[in-house]
């Protein structure tokens, strides 16, 4: 039982007069029309910068990391850094279908199917850089425990990269599975709409026979409640996990305990960015405004500059301690090679600054909260921001080691290590395109859950329940779904 | 499995299906099962449906994912091949936290999708009767398994009176995938409960 009424003063979720035959129609329409000339284009650039990625790589193993730039003293770089930076974007997904379906955040429904997508997409970009960074890829299985030919020699299941494999695997399989388990309802209702037989056909292997009956809801819910319940401290793990890659060390710049949740806020941080320019996208292309409302855009900018500002806070923190522990490698770090603009990678610490600290304040104002160029150009702007963060984070904290001899300042990436990266922009978008063809964007079923209590027309009909008297109210029939009487009325 | 013939009648509201159901289940007749769009709260308990118990599945996924973890690594690290790393004790709890925690979760996930997809018996081709293709777009369906003694005719004319929009007859075999529901069984008790 919950509540069917739900205050004005709250945003409806759902604008204009619908029922549910209009949400069904309104979200599967781009499935069945002809894709547009804007979608192919597009589609057609990710091709072909999967492609570009893809010869990268067969560069790669065929004359060795070495055509990377990096060198004895920066042995993690742009590699490193898209990877954590994939990682981090691939939380907001799981962020928003888990952790706001515990707090019981209505407006996640618009927007968690295509986030949850995003997330398992960017996972799989994530996972690409260590893999190939292996350098001899095809023995990436000995990061695999098992009883081996090889003593059995154990991998080291103390050593934070295993950590790291473990829960990257976890994270995606979970993250699968709760994005997959809550498609198919919406695929039964593609397939019991479709008119050729070859749809009725795919759809209907895809939707695993899903009939909608009550018992199978029932489940369903459970299911999905302690999934979300399971991927919450899952999302908190996996960055703090990536983040033990480094904080475990004791390179001055990574040795702090305050990672954790640093890494953490910056990965919902960058996640949300990211859905933002995901959904300020859809929302214009398929036309889903009346889905993916102005709310849902202000909910998401207000989240954006929380994390901002905690991540801020966690910089700030760490300049603190670079003095006030008065530990002189530490001092270096943050205050020689990060935080002195005119260090040799200055640039990337104030760069990092100026998109991630600075510049999302101007979320403080409502009218920038609500306004769609502002929020896709700041959209774009915080993920160069953290992007920045991970490069300063992986680079700045090893051109100047111990040992001045060993010091290189000559760390620029190649052309390849740059066609690697976009080449995972290739596949992220490659993999987002067909998905916005072939699946609803729009989780079909849960908006229809909260239709009637939060659709405007059904918000409006309730209007004049503002004025009645609370007791009045709670016994005249509207505080619950359940109707009590007999029908007899 | 035998066909059985159904009455099936379609309601647009869910403000217009709770009474129904009470109705026909106080009139005494076999709910077979309501197919709905979406998540409908309190319908279960509507037609009398126990609670699921799949998390309690969930739970014990997840206990077997924490001590396979800790199973493994204790028996690794310290009795099978004892690595020196660093001097460090061989029986190293605190550092295999990480690995547990996922293995726990991976186990209980991983075990409650395919629990949940074996309960509802759903899997890539599998062919199953669908009552009516608006019940994942806008309709509620009621279905009601008829036996001998049942006149169809004053069930139709029960439904629509109850507010169906939409009535029909239907002679399907609506079981499930590998038989595994051949036996008739009981999917309610009898007392109606109230919502």
């Amino acid at each position: 039982m919950h509540l069917k009424y739900e205050s004005q003063l709250r945003e409806p979720l759902v604008y204009g007069t619908k029922t549910y035959h209009d949400v069904t129609e309104d979200i599967v329409r781009p499935i069945e029309a002809k894709p547009s000339k804007l979608w192919y284009i597009g589609f057609y650039i990710a091709v072909a910068l999967l492609l570009f990625g893809v010869y990268a790589l067969y560069r790669d193993v065929t004359y060795g990391i070495g055509q990377w730039n990096l060198n004895k003293t920066i042995g993690w770089g742009w590699d490193i850094t898209n990877f954590v930076w994939w990682v981090g974007i691939g939380h907001a997904g799981t962020l928003i279908s888990a952790i706001l379906l515990l707090f019981r955040q209505g407006w996640r429904t618009g927007v968690n199917r295509a986030a949850e997508a995003m997330t398992i997409f960017a996972v799989m970009c994530a996972g690409q850089f260590p893999i190939w960074h292996m350098g001899r890829v095809w023995m990436a299985f000995f990061v695999l425990p098992y009883a081996n030919t090889r003593g059995p020699l154990w991998v080291n299941f103390n050593s934070p990269l295993l950590w790291d494999v473990f829960a990257i695997s976890t994270y995606f399989t979970v993250s699968l599975l709760f994005w997959y388990s809550g498609l198919l309802p919406d695929l039964a209702t593609v397939r019991d709409r479709a008119k050729t037989k070859l749809r009725k056909h795919l759809y209907g292997v895809a939707s695993f026979g899903w009939t909608g009956s009550t018992k199978h809801w029932q489940r369903h819910e459970s299911l999905s409640l302690v999934l979300a319940g399971l991927s919450t401290p899952l999302v908190l793990s996996v960055h703090t996990i990536v983040s033990f890659d480094f904080a475990t060390s004791v390179v001055p710049g990574w040795h702090t305990t305050i990672f954790p949740p640093y890494f953490v806020a910056g990965a919902i941080f960058s996640g949300f960015a990211m859905v933002q320019t995901l959904m300020v996208i859809i929302r214009k292309v398929f036309g889903m405004q009346d889905y993916i409302t102005m709310g849902h855009i202000e909910a998401m900018n207000k989240v954006i500059v929380l994390t901002g500002s905690i991540v801020g806070v966690a910089y700030l923190t760490e300049l603190f301690m670079g003095w006030y522990s008065q530990n002189k490698y530490e001092g270096y770090t943050f205050w020689y090679s990060r935080a002195n603009l005119f260090s040799p990678y200055g640039w990337s610490y104030w760069g990092m600054m100026a998109c991630n600290v600075l510049s999302p304040q101007i979320f403080w104002f409502r009218k920038m909260r609500r306004n769609l160029f502002v929020t896709f150009f700041m959209s774009v702007i915080v993920n160069i921001g953290m992007w920045f963060e991970r490069f300063v984070i992986i680079v700045t904290s090893l051109y100047r080691d111990y040992l001045p001899s060993a010091w290189s300042v000559y760390y620029s990436p190649t052309i390849w290590e740059i066609g690697f990266y976009t080449g995972t922009f290739g596949l992220f978008f490659t993999c987002f395109f067909l998905f916005a063809k072939y699946f609803p964007v729009i989780a079909i079923a849960e908006i229809k859950y909260v239709l009637k209590t939060t659709g405007e027309s059904y918000k409006d009909k309730m209007g004049h329940l503002e004025h009645v008297a609370p007791d009045v109210f709670a016994h005249s029939g509207h505080g619950h779904t359940v109707v009590e009487n007999d029908g007899s009325n | 499995m035998a066909k059985k013939k159904f009455v099936v009648g379609c309601f647009d509201d869910e403000a217009t299906l709770f009474p129904a159901v009470k109705k026909v289940r106080t009139a005494g007749y076999k709910i077979h099962d309501v197919y709905t769009p979406f998540a409908v709260h309190g319908l279960d308990h509507a037609l009398g449906l126990r609670e699921t118990s799949l998390h309690t599945a969930g739970f014990i996924y997840g206990i077997t994912g924490t001590s396979t973890a800790l199973g493994c690594i204790s028996w690794i690290l310290s009795y099978d091949w004892p690595l020196n790393i660093g001097g460090k004790p061989h029986f190293a709890l605190p550092a295999w936290i990480p690995i547990t925690f996922e293995l726990t979760v991976l186990f209980a996930a991983v075990g409650m999708v395919l629990t949940f997809c074996y309960l509802c018996q759903l899997s890539p081709f599998i062919k199953k009767h669908h009552f009516h293709a608006r019940a994942t777009d806008d309709l509620f369906v009621m279905v009601i398994e008829t036996t001998d003694k049942t006149n169809v005719d004053d069930l139709t004319s029960f439904l629509s009176n109850a507010g169906a929009v939409e009535t029909d007859v239907q002679i399907a075999e609506a079981g499930w995938w590998l038989g595994r529901y051949d036996k008739d069984e009981v999917p309610f008790q009898n007392k109606i409960v109230a919502a």
